[in-house]
């Protein structure tokens, strides 16, 4: 117990005082991760638009394809960049492997699925014949489009939160593609790993306190969202 | 590019929607002038929204053509530019999520609009539609007939050259819908927008429009004024559509000048028109023509069909009750309370039933049924 309550103390005094490693090793996930969910919004919602506003044969497939897309197993994920990104790989060149680069890659491959299913499910959501409303309102194809998003707003929103919360929370690719160089690469969630395994409680918790209030602000504003209704 | 002023606004030419195999709509002519209220009615699954979509291409019909003001929409108008002419308001809202003035401002930001001369056109028809003081409110927290009222005000702030209405008041409650349509005629007369209006309820479409199409199938079965429609129905289904409870079909046994005389099981009844002896018709008698007096009065009537039966069933319909009379025929009628009161009428009662020959309104059967089959 001692072990905890020590533990636990000493993380806060980490925390208080701005430890400048713990700091680092935050602010680097923080970086990498809202890249790689950025990267994934564009594509996820532009994508997820597009398949839930058309009809074309195999539609389902493509759907079934995005949801199980967004359990992709991270190690997976960390697994095929690593091989692409490997130097004699198809993009060694590049010289990417074990760069936060190559983390934000693997974590934009992990959230993009996240975000475009959740997307989907959010325009299908809306009521059908709101597009008709749109269009019987004099909007032009894109203005139709971009009125629906700016009504999903609150889901996509919702998207984002998803996404930003399963890769920050990932260890797996990070820490394949990331290596988790000190200073350079390694961010909350494998540091985390590391400290425990030395034994340094403290930081590993101070680490684990973070996360979890992330966590905690995330679901907070998820739950607000999903609090909220349409108008009629 | 458009036409002289007689030009109808609207023309739909040998319409047809199908949808895997089924035919949901074949209207082969259709015209609308410029400043008329037409309402489809019609039940549930007609094809009314049909109808509608595919006038203002929110549908593409799979054969035919639609004329705006003898323009064709396609090619020389495309169908982006067409809708911009024009609007549709929906049974359910469908209102943004945002204030009140940002939904009414929603079809004027698609135009471009400048931000002055939208708030201007905005409060103005947030002011026709008696929604003034909501405009700031949030869509979500309006009522169902303020919702609606909103619906129809981003309509109005278009100025749409014709007005497509899908049922608008059908999930409102009664009174809600009495002032809203109350308003709706007010407005209508004012800005004298042609207007399509789908409705299911007949007393709707008899309040508010110049002319009435009567839909089943995919099909109009009948299009004319409300007076037309409700005195000359061409078939069983449109007469049971407007209201005409006594639906008989009969044989006709003598023919007068401009009378005739038809026998529907066993009971002549005379009627008004011309018909051939021996010719099959049908009959519809509107319960509002059928008066009801009790057995033992005095045949004091002018009324040339007087029946005896006996009451079958009484149904209260708000002022009124409908009687169901079994006169060897049915015949439904509607009185008053204080005269079903005054009457004393109950299940059984045996009663006299009359009606004017005038109030008889007759077809040919076979038309009437060839009507059916196209």
């Amino acid at each position: 117990m001692e072990l905890l309550f020590e533990g636990i103390k000493k993380a806060f005094y980490l925390l208080f005082t701005l430890d400048s490693e713990v700091m680092g090793i935050t602010l680097l996930s923080l970086n990498v991760s809202g890249i790689a969910t950025f990267i994934s919004l564009f594509i996820g919602v532009s994508i997820g638009t597009v398949v839930a506003l058309s009809k074309f044969p195999g539609r389902k497939i493509v759907v079934s394809l995005i949801n199980t897309g967004m359990g992709l197993p991270p190690v997976v994920v960390g697994l095929f960049v690593t091989i692409f990104l490997w130097r004699s790989g198809p993009f060694g060149f590049l010289g990417l492997l074990y760069t936060p680069t190559a983390m934000i890659i693997a974590q934009s491959v992990i959230a993009t699925p996240i975000v475009m299913g959740i997307t989907l499910a959010a325009m299908q959501q809306l009521p059908k014949k709101l597009r008709l409303q749109i269009l019987a309102l004099g909007a032009t194809r894109l203005q139709m489009v971009w009125t629906l998003i700016k009504e999903a707003r609150l889901p996509l929103l919702a998207a984002i939160m998803a996404g930003f919360g399963g890769v920050i929370s990932e260890i797996g690719a990070s820490i394949m593609v990331g290596g988790n160089i000190k200073g350079y690469s390694r961010v909350l969630t494998t540091a985390t790993v590391m400290e425990t395994g030395k034994g340094n409680f403290d930081i590993a918790i101070a680490l684990s306190i973070i996360l979890l209030a992330l966590a905690y602000l995330i679901n907070l504003i998820l739950t607000y969202v999903q609090q909220r209704e349409r108008p009629r | 590019m458009e036409k002289s002023s007689n030009t109808p606004i609207l023309e739909a030419r040998n319409l047809h929607v199908e949808r895997a195999g089924v035919t949901l709509l074949d209207v082969p002519d259709l015209v609308i002038n410029e400043g008329e209220v037409l309402s489809i009615i019609g039940p549930n699954g007609a094809g009314k929204t049909t109808l509608l979509q595919t006038l203002c291409y929110l549908m593409k019909p799979t054969q035919g053509e639609v004329f705006f003001r003898g323009v064709k929409v396609g090619f020389q108008l495309p169908p982006f530019e067409y809708r911009k002419r024009l609007t549709m308001v929906f049974q359910e809202p469908l209102l943004f999520d945002t204030t009140v003035f940002n939904n009414v401002a929603s079809g004027l930001k698609f135009r471009k609009l400048k931000g002055m001369e939208i708030g201007k056109i905005v409060i103005e028809n947030l002011e026709l539609l008696g929604i003034a003081h909501l405009k700031d409110r949030s869509a979500r927290t309006l009522s169902g007939g303020e919702a609606q009222r909103t619906s129809l005000a981003r309509a109005f702030a278009i100025r749409p050259e014709i007005l497509f209405l899908d049922e608008p008041f059908a999930a409102l409650d009664p009174p809600t819908r009495e002032s809203l349509m109350e308003d709706l005629e007010h407005v209508l007369k004012k800005a004298n927008t042609t207007t399509i209006f789908a409705t299911h309820d007949r007393m709707e479409a008899l309040r508010l429009s110049n002319r009435i199409a009567v839909m089943k199938g995919g099909m109009i079965h009948q299009i004319g004024s409300p007076m037309e429609i409700v005195n000359h129905p061409v078939s069983e289904f449109v007469a049971s559509f407007i209201g005409i409870e006594t639906i008989l079909s009969g044989r006709v046994v003598t023919k007068g000048a401009g009378t005739f005389i038809a026998s529907i099981s066993g009971h002549n009844i005379e009627a008004i028109g011309d018909a051939r002896v021996g010719e099959n018709v049908m009959c519809f008698i509107r319960p509002e023509s059928v008066v009801i007096s009790l057995d033992s009065a005095r045949g004091l009537t002018s009324e040339r069909n007087v029946f005896s039966g006996t009451v079958e069933k009484i149904i209260p319909v708000g002022p009124y009750y409908k009687i169901h009379i079994d006169c060897g025929f049915p015949l439904a009628a509607y009185i008053t309370n204080d005269s079903c009161r005054d009457l004393s009428l109950e299940v059984g009662k045996k009663i006299k039933a009359s009606f004017k020959a005038t109030a008889v309104r007759i077809i040919g059967k076979n038309k009437g049924i060839s009507k059916d089959r196209e």
